[in-house]
């Protein structure tokens, strides 16, 4: 699923907006899969695969692969449709640098819930 | 081709709060019983958009729904630029007797949602005899703080964008799109600090837990509306409250989230319109038919 949010983001100028102004990457952790977003101007411009050995990242996101499954369903369930119900469950842990994910925080919702519109 | 001009009025009312002078601004509706709306933190009365205009209920209510005091278009006090806002459970109960009062409302039913769901618990134990019914939307007696509300008013962070964030999730994912959007708007609006003075109230220093039994709901009845959706007050937060209350009358909204009047007021008043029904039908019968 994560591998498929640039293609998700960069033609959808609703979410890209609200990143317009983010120049980052972030952590991304389903269950012990890791990827590396970077963003340029609210575009995703890669996702990398990890295992990472050496690399920075300005914040992280971590859950089970079991709460993302849950999470990307078409309608997700009430306590699964919003990373900060999945915060609220204790199943989400946010890392590193809080104020520029706050700060983001409109963009990274919408961007983490996109693979909702593969579901079938 | 003239505009669809609705019913609903918005005036200022001057009033003395906690020994300070303000302008608040109120929408209203409708005659009859009258119906005090509280909106949730950081928002303001726009939120009851929908109860304000339908004719169901201002067929039999005088519907009103005020800013408070630094919200919407009530300005903060006269001093604000010297001070931080912190809602507290006592300043927030006597600005809802003293708007009761200054507009004339004789024995409201007051309805809030979320610190207003909070707000009506203290009613229930503070004001009782002097309220018609009360009714609590995403009401709960206490909620944990699971994120650090200070991030919402830095300098460093754009405060009207992580507030609509922070509300944007708290909404059922089926609601309609424009309500969404326009209730994170509102969000979006609020003053700096505000949303966060509100949850200082909400998430601590309001705990009605151990006080629960003391509301006797013979002399007030209570409703508790709560949409499934909210994980901030959720169902089993409410009905872990309604469980220390007798006499509570607790409906589980389905397909609706933290903003239920707000977010889809379709679905919303379909809940609503009965709980008012049985008040109308309740106060007639005990009160001689007199509103």
């Amino acid at each position: 699923m994560i591998e498929r949010i640039p293609e998700l983001v960069n033609d959808d100028p609703a979410i890209v907006r609200w990143g317009r102004d983010m120049n980052e990457t972030f952590m991304v952790e389903v269950g012990e899969r890791q990827y590396l977003l970077t963003v340029r101007a609210g575009r995703v411009e890669s996702v990398a695969t990890g295992p990472f050995v050496m690399r920075p990242w300005r914040f992280a996101i971590r859950a089970s692969e079991a709460s993302w499954e849950r999470f990307w369903r078409k309608v997700p369930e009430p306590g699964w449709h919003d990373l900060f119900a999945l915060l609220r469950r204790g199943d989400v842990a946010f890392e590193g640098d809080q104020r520029v994910l706050i700060a983001y925080l409109m963009y990274l919702k919408l961007v983490l819930a996109a693979p909702r519109r593969l579901a079938a | 081709m003239s505009a669809r001009i609705e019913p609903v009025i918005g005036r200022y009312a001057h009033l003395e709060l906690e020994g300070r002078s303000h302008r608040l601004y109120f929408e209203e509706a409708g005659q009859g019983i009258p119906l005090l709306c509280l909106h949730t933190a950081g928002s303001d009365g726009r939120q009851y958009r929908a109860v304000l205009n339908d004719p169901e209920i201002t067929k039999h209510y005088r519907v009103v729904a005020f800013d408070m005091p630094w919200h919407g278009k009530s300005s903060p006090p006269a001093g604000w630029e010297r001070e931080e806002y912190r809602l507290t459970a006592e300043a927030y109960a006597s600005l809802v007797m003293a708007v009761a009062r200054g507009l004339g409302l004789a024995r409201p039913v007051v309805m809030g949602c979320s610190i207003g769901g909070r707000i009506v618990l203290h009613l229930a134990l503070a004001h009782a005899p002097a309220l018609r019914a009360l009714i609590g939307l995403q009401s709960a007696a206490f909620v944990e703080r699971y994120y650090d509300a200070a991030w919402l008013n830095h300098a460093e962070v754009h405060g009207g964008q992580a507030c609509g964030a922070i509300a944007y999730g708290l909404m059922a994912p089926v609601s309609p799109d424009p309500h969404r959007w326009e209730t994170v708007w509102h969000y979006m609006q609020g003053g700096p600090g505000v949303f966060t003075g509100d949850l200082f109230f909400y998430q601590g220093a309001s705990d009605l837990r151990e006080r629960l039994d003391g509301i006797d709901t013979g002399v007030c009845p209570l409703y508790m509306l709560t949409g499934e959706y909210d994980y901030s007050a959720s169902p089993k937060d409410t009905q872990a409250a309604a469980a220390r209350i007798r006499g509570a009358k607790v409906t589980i909204m389905k397909g609706l989230g933290h903003f239920p009047m707000s977010e889809n007021p379709e679905a919303f008043l379909a809940y609503l319109r009965p709980v008012l029904d049985e008040i109308r039908a309740t106060s007639e019968s005990s009160h001689g038919g007199v509103p």
